[in-house]
């Protein structure tokens, strides 16, 4: 590891360990915070028990169906706006202040016409979603070089070879960050909506836990939801910092 | 001219998705549009409506303060100091993409029900994008104005309000206007989850009910508010990167 990495590693286990001699010293009461080591036991126990398994098999599917929309039809409608210079910019403002809606009110509207079954969070977490694929699709695509233009007219290829070889892979990076962020939206809007409003997953289980004072359930699941979206989130990050590099040392 | 013609055009499309909708799931989820309108401009001039409306901007205007001035102190800070930036670059887009909902327990075990919680909740939301986009903007000035205070021997606060500040203005504006909207988003979360005051408890209070009519009213009244608000700090966020 690097020194940087080691850095960061350091100031990472120096807040974890800090938090744990103040919930041990008392400075921080048992009813607030569990220590860090009792909530990493605790999960340890609920994941062997395999009570959580249901909520956990539940939001992971969700936030599955939810990318894989948001990713395609994402996609589909940057390049239709691309294409559609006069509707990109009537568009425009929407797009800007999308995320100033609070999705969650949709959820009886979703209901009333889904039923109660998984589709309205994966729709709120699509609509979360998608919004931030489509303007990455559009950033990418804003980025191709001109001359690739030309060169395409110069091979006389047509407008989906053009497409295919050229610009999409002159666009990757803005479209893999286009696909990182719908999975970091993905996951939010699915556990949020789980949070307030949905009655499985997850984020209701958390929920559930603090409205019974159950403290060591709730911090294991939040340990573990806190967890694994940062190892993806991480994992992701470093993958386009690498595919950001390579780009540049060509 | 042409452009707000287009933008009226979306929005009338807009308008007739939702009335589609409205007659495809009726009165019981989703009131129509002209309905809506009309309701929202009648709750607006309630003393109810008023005391929430109240509620919210009161736990609003501290969470963006609380956003804004930390965000900017610490980014500058993150983007002065070389090193602490890069060690705390993959931390902040770690806090940045996590589901905040799940930490809400937390704050509210810290801080009680009320407001306190609201603000602290809505200011981790907004602070992180004020963060990056400060500590990158400082990162980005160009060098040779920070030669510039250094031959001119500017103490840290003066480099920090006569050269840094204006120089990074731009970038820093996008990152308000992006912790304006989250801001906004988590204080409504942190509403609608155990609180018994504010907008976004009207909400969810109103979808226990199946009050659709008020739900819908202030879910409109909301988005007119962010839109407009977002317009204004896009054309801002405009003519300073133009100017620069």
């Amino acid at each position: 590891m690097s020194r940087l990495g080691w850095l960061r590693f350091g100031v990472l286990a120096g807040s974890i360990g800090a938090l744990e001699i103040l919930c041990r010293s008392g400075a921080i009461k048992r009813l607030v915070m569990i220590p860090p080591s009792e909530m990493a036991l605790e999960l340890w126990k609920i994941l062997l028990s395999g009570k959580a398994n249901h909520d956990m098999v539940q939001t992971f599917t969700c936030v599955a169906a939810a990318l894989a929309l948001a990713v395609l039809a994402g996609f589909f409608i940057g390049l239709a706006l691309h294409a559609l210079p006069r509707l990109r910019a009537a568009v425009n403002p929407l797009l800007g202040s999308w995320y100033a809606v609070p999705f969650f009110v949709f959820y009886p509207l979703l209901v009333a016409v889904f039923g109660l079954t998984m589709l309205p969070v994966i729709v709120i977490a699509f609509l979360f979603a998608v919004v931030t694929m489509v303007i990455n699709t559009l950033n990418g695509l804003d980025r191709v070089p001109r001359v690739l233009d030309k060169v395409a007219r110069a091979h006389r290829m047509g407008p989906f070879a053009t497409l295919l070889r050229l610009k999409l892979p002159a666009a990757a990076p803005n479209l893999f960050t286009g696909v990182k962020l719908a999975v970091a939206y993905s996951f939010i809007g699915v556990i949020a909506s789980e949070f307030i409003l949905a009655s499985s997953g997850l984020g209701y289980a958390i929920a559930y836990a603090y409205n019974n004072f159950d403290n060591r359930t709730m911090y294991a699941l939040m340990l573990f939801v806190l967890g694994f979206v940062t190892t993806i989130n991480m994992l992701l990050y470093m993958w386009e910092g690498r595919m950001m590099r390579r780009r540049q040392g060509r | 001219m042409r452009r707000f013609f287009d933008l009226v055009l979306v929005l009338a499309g807009l308008a007739a998705i939702w009335q589609a909708a409205h007659l495809f799931a009726g009165d019981v989820a989703l009131t129509s549009p002209g309905r809506t309108a009309a309701y929202a401009i009648e709750l607006v001039q309630t003393a109810r409506f008023g005391a929430h409306a109240g509620e919210t901007a009161r736990a609003f205007v501290f969470a963006l303060a609380i956003s804004a001035l930390g965000g900017l102190v610490t980014g500058i800070w993150l983007g002065a100091h070389r090193l602490s930036g890069e060690v705390a670059e993959p931390i902040l887009v770690a806090l940045y993409s996590l589901p905040k909902v799940t930490l809400y327990p937390v704050i509210l075990l810290v801080f009680g029900l009320g407001l306190p919680a609201k603000v602290v909740f809505g200011a981790i939301h907004g602070i992180v994008p004020v963060v990056i986009f400060t500590m990158n903007a400082v990162r980005n000035i160009k060098p040779v104005y920070i030669k510039a205070a250094r031959s001119m021997k500017l103490a840290p606060h003066e480099a920090a309000f006569r050269v840094l500040i204006p120089a990074a203005l731009p970038e820093v504006v996008s990152g308000l206007r992006i912790g304006f909207s989250l801001t906004l988003l988590g204080v409504l979360i942190g509403e609608m989850f155990a609180s018994k005051r504010g907008l976004g408890f009207m909400i969810i209070n109103s979808i226990g009910l199946n009050d659709v009519e008020t739900m819908m009213a202030v879910t409109l009244i909301l988005f007119v508010f962010a839109a407009l608000a977002n317009a204004a700090l896009l054309a801002l966020d405009r003519r300073l990167h133009e100017r620069a």
